[in-house]
C-alpha cells in the first residue's frame, strides 16, 4: 500500500515540528527518514501512524483518505524506539496480542492465534523464548519482538522509530541486515526513523533528508549520497572539506579557482576521500599544506593537514596502499589537491 | 589479584565512612529514639490490654458495643475506600496520559487534604450538613440526618483518605509514560482493553498499595471521626471512638483491647507495605 | 473544565477521567472548604477578632505551633540519625527497622494517644523514672511535644531516605581524594545536598503536628491557658455551638496549613530549578 503525504505541518506551541511536508511512499518500497534530532521525523512518522494529528495537510494510504481515521483502524504497524513490549506479558502474549484485542467477529480463534504467533517466532529466530517475559531478552530479541508483535495483525504498512537506536553496534549491524532480508521477503511498505546517516544508506530503498522540520532531498542512497541537492545533505551524509572559492562563469572555473583560496562567499564542498595529496606540485591548483595528524588504523587512513596559504584544516581519507607507498609524516609538507568539488548557490547556509 | 582488589575496596571504603565510634554512637542513638517512641508504645498496648488476663481481654472484644463498632468501622473503609480507588485511577489516568495547563495546581488540589487538620475536616461538613449549617435546615425538613449519622462519619472519612490513591498512581504511572499504551492503540485495542490489559498489570501493585494506606487512615481516623459521629454508643461509634470512651470511663483494659485490634491493623499494613514496596520498585 | 486547555492526544478517555475527577473534587473538596471560607466571610470583623484574639485562643495558639515547632525539630534531628544510619551501615533487621518508621502513618492516631498518656504518667513504664527527677511529661505541654513527636517522625525519614539512597557516592569519593575529612565532606558536600528534602520533610511533620488531635488530647491534661491545644478548641466551640468561633479559628489554622503547604511546594520548585542547573 502507497503513502501519500500532502502539505502536512504540525506546531507544538510555537515550535514548528513540520513545515508543509509532501511525500510519496511507493507501496513495498523501504523508506528511511534521516535527519538529526528536532528535524521532525519521529513527528512525520507519528502522523502517519495516526498517533499525532496534523494541524494542516492530509495523509492518503493508497489514494484513500486516512487523516480522520483512527489510530485503531489504520492497521499500520508500529515499532517503538523503546520497543514499548507489554512488560508483564510473556513473549508469546505480545505477540499475540494485536490479534485477541480485535471485536469477537474478526478475532481468529485459539489456534489460528498460536499458530500465526509461532510463525512469527520462527521468523525473529525466537521460537524456544516464548514464554520469556520481555525483561529477560536482550535488546536484540526485545527489538526483534516489538517488530513480530507490529507484524501480527498483517499491516498494510510498518513503521519503525529509530529501530536499532538502542542496541549497541555490532547487535545494531546484523539487524539491520537482517531486517533488509525481511523486508525483501514481505515486501510490506516500510518507513523508518533514524539519525544514522550509514544505516539510512544501507537498509533503505530510498531516502529522505530532513532537516527543520523540512525534507531536504529525496533519492535513492546513491542519488542522495553522490549528488547532494543541499550543502545539508553534503554535509549530514559523511564528513566535508569546505573550500570558499571565487566566483566564476561556469563550474570548472570555479573548481579550479576555489584552490586559489579567494573568499567571495562562495563555498565548495569536497569529501575527504576526494582529496588528493602529493609530494609535488603537479597542477596550477595545487594546495601547499602540512601533515599535523595521521590516524593510519582502520580501512582507510586519514590524515589532518593545514594549509600554508591560510592556515584552514583539511581533512583527507587515502586507500590502504596509497597510503603506504606515500609514507607520510607528521610535520612533512605535501600538495592536496580537491577533486570532485561542489557548489552550492551562496545563500545555503549548513 | 583479588587480595589487591580486597585491599582496595576496603580502602576506599574507609575513607567513605566514619570513624567506628562515630557509627555506633550515630546507630545507638537512632536505635534509641525508635525504641523510644515506636518500640516501646506499640509494645505497650497489647500488655496493658492483657493485664487482666485472656478472659478480661476477649469480653471487652465480643462485648456488643464493640462488634457494632467493628461493623460500622468495617462498613465505612467499605464505601470510602472503594469511591476513592475509582477517583485516584480516574485522576491518575487524565493526570498522567494526557498534557494540558493546570496540571501541577490540580495535583496540589487532590492533596489538599493532607494539609487540613482532622478536626477542620469535620467541621467544615458541619458547617455544611449541620442543623446551623448551610443545608441544615433544608435536610431537617427532609428528614435526611448526615451529621451525627453515620452518611457523615462516612463524608468526613472520604475526605481525609481522598488522595491515597491517586498520590500513589501519579508518580507511578507518569514514571510508565504512555509507550505501551500507545502500542496497544496501535495494534487496534480499544480503550478499556489498553486499561484492563496493558496499564493496569502495570500498576496493580502501585493500586494496592495505595489502598493499603487508604484502609488503614479510613479505619484509623479519629479526629475527623469524633467531631461528626456524634459519639452514639452502638449507633455511630467507630472503633477508634469505642477506644476514646471506654478510656474516658477509666475502663483501661478495655480500652486497650479494643486498640489491640487497631494495632494489629497497623501491623498488617506495615507488613503488606513493606512487601508491596518490593515490588512496586520493581 | 475549559480552563484545562488539553493537547490532542490519540488515547481515549479524557473527558470521562477529568470530568469525574474534577466533579468528585469539588463535592468531597473543593465544595466543603469553601464553606469555611464563606462562613468566615459572614463574620463581621469584630466577631472574628473576637474569636480569634481572646486570650484562650491566643494561648492555645502559641501552645500548638510552638510544640510543634520543637517536635518538628526533634524529628529534624533524629530523622536525619535514622535516615542516615538505615542507608549507610549494616545493621541486622533492618528491614523490619524500616517497615516500622511507618508506625505512626499505621497506627490510629486514638491508639496512639492513650498509649503515650499511659507511658508517660506519673505510673507508667517510663514516667515513673521520671516523676522521682521532677519531670512531669503526661498532662503538661512536654507529653503534648511528645504525642507530636510520635506522628511526625515518619516524615523527615522518608523524605531524606530516597535522596540519601540516589547521592552519587562519586561526589563523596572525589570530596576525599582532594582532601576532605568525612565532617568536611559531610558538612560541605553531603549536607547541602539532603538540605532541600530536610526541610519538606520538617515542614510536612510542622504541619502535621499542627493539625494533630488524636493522639495529643489523652495526653495534653487539655488545661486552658495552658496544655489546651487549638484543635481541641475547635472542638470546645463546636460543642458549644459557637460556630462563628470555631470557623473563625479554623480560618487561622488553615491558612497558616496553606502557607506550610506552599513553603513545601517552594522549596521543592527551588531545589528542582537547583538541580538542573
Amino acid at each position: 500500500m502507497g503513502i501519500q503525504i500532502q502539505n502536512i505541518s504540525k506546531k507544538f506551541g510555537t515550535y514548528t515540528a513540520l513545515d508543509q511536508i509532501d511525500l510519496t511512499v511507493p507501496s513495498g518500497e523501504l523508506v528511511a527518514l534521516l535527519g538529526p534530532s528536532g528535524s521532525g521525523k519521529t513527528t512525520l512518522l507519528r502522523i502517519i501512524a495516526g498517533l499525532e494529528t496534523p494541524d494542516t495537510g492530509s495523509i492518503h494510504f493508497n489514494g484513500e483518505v486516512a487523516t480522520q481515521r483512527h489510530v485503531r483502524d489504520r492497521r499500520v504497524g508500529f515499532v517503538f524506539q523503546h520497543y514499548a513490549l507489554f512488560q508483564h506479558m510473556t513473549v508469546f502474549d505480545n505477540i499475540a496480542f494485536g490479534m485477541t484485542v480485535k471485536p469477537k467477529a474478526e478475532r481468529p480463534d485459539k489456534k489460528h492465534i498460536r499458530k500465526r504467533v509461532n510463525e512469527l517466532l520462527l521468523l525473529i529466530q525466537l521460537d524456544n523464548m516464548a514464554d520469556r517475559f520481555p525483561s529477560q531478552l536482550s535488546g536484540g530479541q526485545r527489538q526483534r519482538v516489538a517488530l513480530a508483535r507490529a507484524l501480527a495483525t498483517e499491516p498494510k504498512v510498518l513503521l519503525l522509530d529509530e529501530p536499532f537506536g538502542a542496541l549497541d553496534a555490532k547487535v545494531r549491524l546484523e539487524l539491520r541486515r537482517w531486517l533488509r532480508k525481511l523486508h525483501d521477503e514481505i515486501h510490506v511498505t516500510s518507513v523508518f526513523v533514524t539519525h544514522d546517516q550509514e544505516e539510512a544508506l544501507e537498509v533503505a530503498d530510498r531516502v529522505v533528508v530532513m532537516n527543520q522540520a523540512k525534507i531536504e532531498q529525496i533519492g535513492t542512497p546513491e542519488e542522495v549520497y553522490d549528488h547532494p541537492a543541499t550543502p545539508f545533505v553534503f554535509n549530514f551524509l559523511g564528513h566535508v572539506n569546505l573550500f570558499h572559492c571565487r566566483e566564476s562563469d561556469d563550474d570548472q572555473a570555479v573548481a579550479i579557482a576555489c584552490l586559489n583560496g579567494i573568499d567571495t562567499g562562495t563555498v565548495g564542498y569536497v569529501r575527504p576521500s576526494d582529496i588528493c595529496i602529493r609530494r609535488n606540485a603537479e597542477a596550477a591548483d595545487d594546495i601547499a599544506a602540512e601533515v599535523i595528524f595521521i590516524q593510519g588504523a582502520g580501512a582507510l587512513p586519514h590524515i589532518e593537514l593545514r594549509r600554508l596559504d591560510n592556515g584552514e584544516t583539511v581533512h583527507a581519507e587515502l586507500p590502504r596502499d596509497q597510503y603506504r607507498q606515500l609514507g607520510l609524516k607528521t610535520g612533512e609538507q605535501v600538495f592536496v589537491h580537491p577533486t570532485n568539488v561542489r557548489v552550492f548557490a551562496p545563500n545555503y547556509q549548513i | 589479584m583479588t587480595t589487591k582488589t580486597a585491599t582496595l575496596s576496603s580502602t576506599s571504603h574507609q575513607a567513605l565512612t566514619e570513624p567506628k565510634a562515630v557509627r555506633w554512637l550515630l546507630t545507638g542513638l537512632a536505635l534509641a529514639f525508635l525504641v523510644l517512641f515506636l518500640v516501646v508504645p506499640l509494645a505497650a498496648v497489647f500488655v496493658q490490654a492483657l493485664e487482666k488476663g485472656l478472659d478480661a481481654y476477649w469480653a471487652a472484644i465480643i462485648e456488643p458495643d464493640a462488634l457494632a463498632a467493628i461493623r460500622l468501622t468495617l462498613i465505612v473503609a467499605g464505601i470510602s475506600v472503594p469511591l476513592n480507588l475509582v477517583f485516584g485511577i480516574s485522576a491518575a489516568w487524565a493526570i498522567t496520559k494526557f498534557k494540558f495547563r493546570g496540571k501541577a495546581f490540580l495535583i496540589t488540589l487532590i492533596d489538599l487534604p493532607f494539609s487540613v487538620s482532622p478536626v477542620i475536616s469535620g467541621l467544615i461538613y458541619v458547617l455544611l450538613f449541620g442543623l446551623q449549617g448551610w443545608l441544615g435546615p433544608w435536610l431537617s425538613a427532609h428528614d435526611i440526618r448526615l451529621i451525627f449519622a453515620v452518611p457523615g462519619i462516612v463524608l468526613v472519612t472520604i475526605f481525609v483518605t481522598f488522595p491515597f490513591v491517586a498520590r500513589q498512581l501519579i508518580p507511578l504511572m507518569q514514571a510508565q509514560g504512555v509507550e505501551e499504551e500507545e502500542a496497544a492503540m496501535v495494534l487496534g485495542a480499544s480503550g478499556w482493553q489498553i486499561f484492563f490489559r496493558v496499564t493496569m498489570p502495570n500498576v496493580i501493585w502501585g493500586v494496592l498499595y495505595g489502598v493499603i494506606l487508604c484502609n488503614a487512615r479510613a479505619m484509623g481516623e479519629f479526629g475527623a471521626v469524633s467531631v461528626v459521629s456524634g459519639h452514639i454508643r452502638g449507633l455511630t461509634n467507630t472503633l477508634p471512638l469505642h477506644v476514646e470512651i471506654l478510656y474516658n470511663e477509666y475502663n483501661f483494659v478495655a480500652a486497650f483491647a479494643v486498640a489491640t485490634l487497631l494495632a494489629l491493623l497497623a501491623i498488617l499494613t506495615l507488613v503488606a507495605k513493606a512487601l508491596l514496596e518490593k515490588k512496586v520498585r520493581h | 473544565m475549559s480552563i484545562f486547555f488539553k493537547q490532542r492526544s490519540v488515547l481515549p478517555g479524557f473527558g470521562l477521567t477529568m470530568g469525574f475527577t474534577i466533579l468528585y473534587l469539588s463535592l468531597i473538596v473543593l465544595i466543603p472548604l469553601s464553606g469555611l471560607l464563606f462562613k468566615t466571610a459572614t463574620l463581621s470583623w469584630e466577631d472574628f477578632w473576637g474569636a480569634v484574639a481572646s486570650a484562650r485562643v491566643l494561648a492555645s495558639f502559641r501552645l500548638t505551633f510552638g510544640c510543634a515547632l520543637l517536635a518538628a525539630m526533634i524529628n529534624g534531628v533524629f530523622g536525619l540519625m535514622v535516615a542516615w544510619v538505615l542507608v549507610r551501615y549494616r545493621l541486622p533487621g533492618k528491614r523490619v527497622i524500616d517497615a516500622l518508621v511507618d508506625l505512626p502513618f499505621a497506627l490510629p492516631t486514638a491508639v496512639a494517644g492513650i498509649t503515650l498518656a499511659g507511658l508517660y504518667a506519673g505510673n507508667g513504664w517510663i514516667g515513673q523514672y521520671l516523676e522521682p527527677l521532677g519531670i512531669k511529661i503526661a498532662y503538661t505541654p512536654l507529653g503534648i511535644i511528645v504525642a507530636m513527636t510520635f506522628i511526625g517522625l515518619p516524615f523527615v525519614v522518608r523524605t531524606v531516605q530516597p535522596v540519601l539512597e540516589d547521592m552519587e557516592k562519586e561526589q563523596e569519593e572525589a570530596a576525599a581524594c582532594l582532601g576532605a575529612n568525612r565532617w568536611q565532606t559531610f558538612v560541605r558536600v553531603i549536607f547541602p545536598a539532603i538540605t532541600p528534602a530536610l526541610l519538606t520533610g520538617f515542614a510536612l511533620a510542622y504541619a502535621r503536628a499542627i493539625g494533630e488531635y488524636g493522639s495529643v488530647i489523652f495526653i495534653a491534661g487539655n488545661m486552658p491557658m495552658v496544655s489546651e491545644i487549638t484543635p481541641l478548641l475547635i472542638i470546645t466551640k463546636l460543642e458549644q455551638y459557637d460556630y462563628a468561633g470555631a470557623t473563625a479559628i479554623a480560618t487561622v489554622m488553615l491558612v497558616f496549613s496553606f502557607l506550610i503547604l506552599l513553603t513545601i511546594n517552594l522549596i521543592q520548585w527551588w531545589s528542582r530549578r537547583h538541580a538542573e542547573r
